[in-house]
């Protein structure tokens, strides 16, 4: 880290859930630094914060106490359209169950966070050039996903992450629902994108998942380890 | 647009419930305007049955002058042409024409019926009733008659009837025209006569009303003052109104039977507004998993309620459309089955209720998508997201 400036940095970080049962401390004073074009594995047993992190991270969420700040700000003061602003153009979300919306085709699912974003069409080139790049058939283009292998439906959810040009892949259980053949060609196409110079982090139980990052952080009880 | 995209696709893939929202958006939009429809064709052919005249003064006499004394009579009232004169000085320039009014006998041919007589001066009559044929009453004899009587009865300017038992000849010199309805008098199924030709025959006797035409509207008020302070000083002897204030007054009535008719169309569509909500909240829970995926790619919250409000605006508006189509049929049934008559149904007074109809329709069922709609903007995404 010889004086790059952090894509992520977590600043004594405190989460604390509200729960009837008394509040849980999800992440516990956690401070952290991401630089850019770090491929990072997030691993550790359920409840140790992983997905928390991976929330505040995301915007998603906001700290209890502490700050996180992507791309230099700080999201303490940010309003919810703020928020949704900062995960729409600099952060792309690849989900376990790959989460693509059913009522729309593959193309459309790929569009969709660029209308988000210029509030029109025409991104279709855009689109079509996202799904050739995680290597998707043009002849799937029209489908609804759920006529889709998951192994295709992940390749469409990273393109649909990708549509917008974002800066950083978060990556919950990416490979979870997937067979371990295709979950290691989505490996390797997350791994390509890192190469191209996307900052990429994947939260997993699964050590061969892992075994593709350059660094893995082990969370603990809301701590790194 | 995708979002619009998306609650379109949303309707199609729950097409059964999404078509019994819309079709009880139907029926309140067709409720609402056939009543809305109905009432004001009541209230139309109510005013076209009467007389329209704004300019006239009506003087009775008072009904409980006569009650004060016990078992009284209201048969014996009259005005006295010592009254009639103050009447005049409080007029001023304006047309004061008293009134004898009776029934009698009426002889055609060999049928006998009853028929109202108003006696007035012949000079008078111009001024209050119309002429269809003929000519106007003179002094001396001769009778004009009323459009309806002259229709039911079959009779002829030139002709003659009989008077009373005696079957006394009158000759018809005139034929009124219809007047409908009156808060004065009621010419249409009477004999107008001569007022000298009525005295001669039942002799000299006081007046049942006296009608006072003013020249200019703005003078209705001051002259109901000055016949009131003139007559009514001490007690109530006789009872001013004018003809406007009572035909609004009936139509005020008629428009009021009319709102309540058209609120109780506007119930059902209340009703047909909350199944929309309930489709709604049905679409929202649902999609909570959606509606996280959304908001994690980056859709703002308003983003998100534009789509859940425009499905309930696309429900709305093809609900009011059909609505407002049938309600052309369901407004001519009503109107047809209540006053066997469509005449004012293609007024623009009568239409415009499918407008109210159609845009109230479209008003409810935003309404209603508002707090579902809200209610998917607000959700935190990530308990969205883990929505299963």
């Amino acid at each position: 880290m010889t004086g790059t400036v952090p894509i992520i940095r977590l600043e004594d970080v405190t989460k604390i859930y509200p729960m009837p049962g008394g509040d849980v401390r999800a992440l516990d004073h956690l401070s952290l630094d991401i630089l850019p074009g770090e491929f990072i594995a997030i691993m550790g047993p359920s409840g140790s914060g992983k997905s928390t992190l991976l929330n505040l991270i995301g915007c998603l969420d906001v700290p209890t106490k502490g700050d996180v700040r992507v791309g230099g700000r700080s999201v303490k003061a940010l309003a919810d359209d703020d928020l949704t602003v900062l995960r729409r153009d600099h952060i792309g979300f690849v989900f376990q169950q790959f989460n693509l919306i059913p009522l729309l085709t593959v193309l459309e699912n790929v569009e969709f966070p660029l209308i988000l974003q210029r509030h029109a069409r025409g991104g279709r080139e855009r689109c079509e050039a996202v799904l050739r790049a995680v290597g998707l058939a043009p002849d799937l283009d029209t489908h609804r996903p759920t006529e889709l292998s998951g192994g295709q439906q992940q390749r469409a959810a990273i393109a649909r992450a990708l549509v917008n040009d974002p800066e950083i892949l978060l990556c919950d259980e990416p490979t979870g629902n997937l067979d371990s053949k295709t979950g290691d060609t989505i490996m390797a196409l997350l791994a390509d994108l890192n190469e191209q110079g996307k900052t990429i982090i994947v939260v997993t139980h699964d050590p061969r998942v892992a075994g593709h990052a350059g660094r893995t952080i082990r969370m603990v009880d809301g701590r790194v380890a | 647009m995708i979002l619009l995209d998306l609650a379109k696709r949303n309707i199609r893939l729950h097409w059964l419930r999404s078509l019994l929202a819309v079709v009880g958006i139907i029926i309140g939009v067709t409720a609402i305007s056939s009543m809305g429809m109905l009432g004001n064709s009541l209230v139309l052919s109510i005013s076209d049955s009467l007389t329209s005249v704004g300019d006239t003064i009506v003087v009775t006499p008072h009904v409980s002058a006569a009650a004060g004394s016990f078992g009284g009579s209201t048969a014996g009232l009259r005005i006295t042409v010592r009254q009639v004169e103050e009447i005049r000085r409080a007029a001023g320039a304006n047309l004061v024409i008293p009134i004898h009014t009776g029934a009698e006998r009426i002889t055609v041919g060999n049928e006998a019926k009853t028929a109202a007589i108003y006696a007035m001066d012949p000079a008078d009559v111009p001024a209050l009733l119309e002429r269809d044929s003929g000519i106007y009453l003179r002094a001396g004899s001769g009778v004009m008659v009323g459009k309806k009587l002259a229709e039911d009865e079959d009779l002829k300017v030139g002709e003659s009837l009989g008077i009373g038992t005696g079957e006394e000849r009158v000759r018809i010199v005139g034929i009124l025209k219809e007047r409908g309805i009156g808060f004065d008098i009621n010419p249409d199924y009477a004999l107008v006569v001569p007022d000298t030709w009525f005295t001669a025959r039942y002799g000299e006797r006081d007046f049942d009303q006296v009608i006072i035409k003013v020249r200019n509207l703005d003078d209705i008020d001051p002259v109901k003052a000055a016949v009131d302070d003139q007559l009514n000083r001490r007690e109530q002897v006789v009872n001013v109104l004018d003809t406007r204030k009572v035909l609004s007054t009936i139509i005020d009535a008629f428009n009021q039977i009319s709102t309540f008719t058209t609120a109780i169309g506007g119930i059902s569509l209340i009703v047909a507004g909350i199944s929309i909500l309930n489709v709604m909240l049905m679409s929202v829970t649902e999609r909570t998993k959606e509606i996280g995926i959304m908001r994690s790619l980056g859709a703002k919250r308003g983003e998100v309620m534009r789509i859940f409000l425009s499905e309930a605006l696309i429900l709305g508006l093809l609900g009011s459309a059909i609505g407002g189509i049938l309600s052309l049929a369901g407004g001519y049934l009503a109107v047809n089955v209540m006053l066997k008559s469509t005449k004012f149904l293609f007024e623009a007074s009568t239409l415009v209720y499918i407008l109210y109809g159609v845009s109230f329709g479209i008003v409810v069922s935003l309404l209603s998508g508002i707090y579902p709609a809200w209610k998917a903007a607000m959700m935190n995404p990530i308990e969205a997201l883990r929505f299963e």
